[in-house]
């Protein structure tokens, strides 16, 4: 009945049937700010989450102190 | 989704350009956009020698690979900082580095930050206070001054860094915020090299840190995925946030900021009024012969004698 998404070592745990941005966007994960996978494969975030698919997300965003 | 140029299943989709793509197709765009940025702003030329500043992270190792992927002569710099942050970052930085250019026969400078500062990176902010608490301040004087030392030094026509758009749209947006006007006409895609200052390029500046992070991934770069132990609850990454907020309501509301300021610069709005000086007048260090503002040991050289007098007195 679900698919699961892993952001950094943390697992979630979402309703298949609905898109990877629905998912993110109910997660409050901001879609800008990961990269998903399936299988090792870059897919893009309207893929609609089959039942039992683990998802890996990765995240983007870098911080540090960048130049005025 | 299937990709605007083959009809192929996409990998990658950019709703602010309303574009999608495969992968085979994406990394032949971002190469053509580093390109468009390097022309648009006069960053170098193709004769042009150039250091880029390389960290370990998906930004810097990605604009090297396409810097070489577009045939220009592009040599790297690490600064090794020694952080630590329990995850050895430093070391793992390096290592990236190294197995980078290695791989591709690149060459690459390494500065280590303890040995020419007589401490890591952390310890100097404890040591002098400097950044209350944190080290970002001391870190970004120390890369900026070898930076600048390694590029003048090599002769390179240009130093390029892996700044993206959504670093610049944060500095920007933290500048707009405080209406910090020195520093807004000092934010540029490239600044024009000067007496003592090795010129400096940014040509992923219109290129979201997904996309950047994409052609990591699907160029098979291996990367440090984790920040900067000290980057946590900086206001630079607070400001991300706010702004890729925005951007999932308003796609493209990123860039659109970015192009609408650089051009507002062009223009002239930051340009400070008749009769005050826009540049200070700059003198060589006392001690290390870089450009700095007074008379006398430059900021860096400061904190480099500040660092030994502290040791010396903890050993006595």
């Amino acid at each position: 009945m679900t698919a699961t998404l892993i952001l950094r070592e943390k697992q979630y745990e979402v309703r298949h049937g609905m898109t990877v941005r629905d998912a993110l966007l109910r997660l409050d994960i901001q879609p800008e700010t990961v990269l998903t996978t399936r299988q090792g494969q870059l897919i893009t975030d309207d893929v609609i989450l089959q039942e039992g698919e683990v998802i890996r997300l990765i995240a983007v965003i870098s911080g540090g102190a960048a130049e005025p | 989704m299937k990709c605007r140029k083959c009809g192929a299943t996409a990998a990658i989709n950019m709703r602010h350009h309303r574009l999608a793509l495969c992968g085979p197709h994406f990394l032949e765009w971002v190469p053509e956009q580093a390109q468009r940025a390097i022309e648009r702003y006069r960053m170098f030329s193709p004769t042009d020698r150039v250091l880029v500043a390389v960290s370990g992270g998906k930004d810097s190792l990605g604009l090297w690979d396409v810097l070489v992927r577009l045939g220009y002569s592009a040599d790297g710099l690490y600064i090794g900082l020694g952080i630590d942050g329990g995850v050895a970052y430093s070391d793992q930085s390096l290592t990236r580095c190294r197995t980078f250019a290695e791989a591709r026969g690149l060459r690459l400078h390494t500065v280590d930050v303890p040995s020419e500062l007589g401490a890591s990176i952390p310890e100097v902010a404890r040591l002098t206070h400097r950044g209350q608490q944190k080290p970002c301040s001391v870190c970004g004087l120390t890369k900026r001054h070898e930076m600048n030392r390694v590029a003048l030094e090599g002769g390179y026509d240009a130093l390029a860094t892996g700044h993206n758009l959504d670093d610049e749209v944060a500095v920007l947006f933290g500048n707009t915020l405080n209406w910090s006007t020195g520093y807004l006409g000092r934010q540029a895609p490239a600044l024009e090299g000067r007496p003592g200052f090795a010129p400096k390029v940014k040509p992923f500046c219109r290129l979201l840190e997904r996309e950047t992070a994409a052609y990591a991934l699907l160029r098979g770069i291996e990367y440090v995925y984790d920040e900067c132990p000290h980057a946590e609850g900086a206001t630079n990454l607070m400001h991300k946030n706010l702004l890729n907020r925005l951007e999932a309501e308003r796609p493209g509301a990123k860039l659109s900021f970015y192009l609408s300021f650089l051009r507002a610069r062009e223009a002239g709005l930051f340009v400070q009024p008749e009769g005050e000086l826009s540049q200070p007048e700059m003198h060589p260090c006392s001690s290390c012969g870089q450009p700095t503002t007074a008379p006398g040991e430059c900021t860096y050289c400061r904190t480099r004698r500040r660092v030994r007098e502290q040791k010396e007195a903890i050993r006595d």
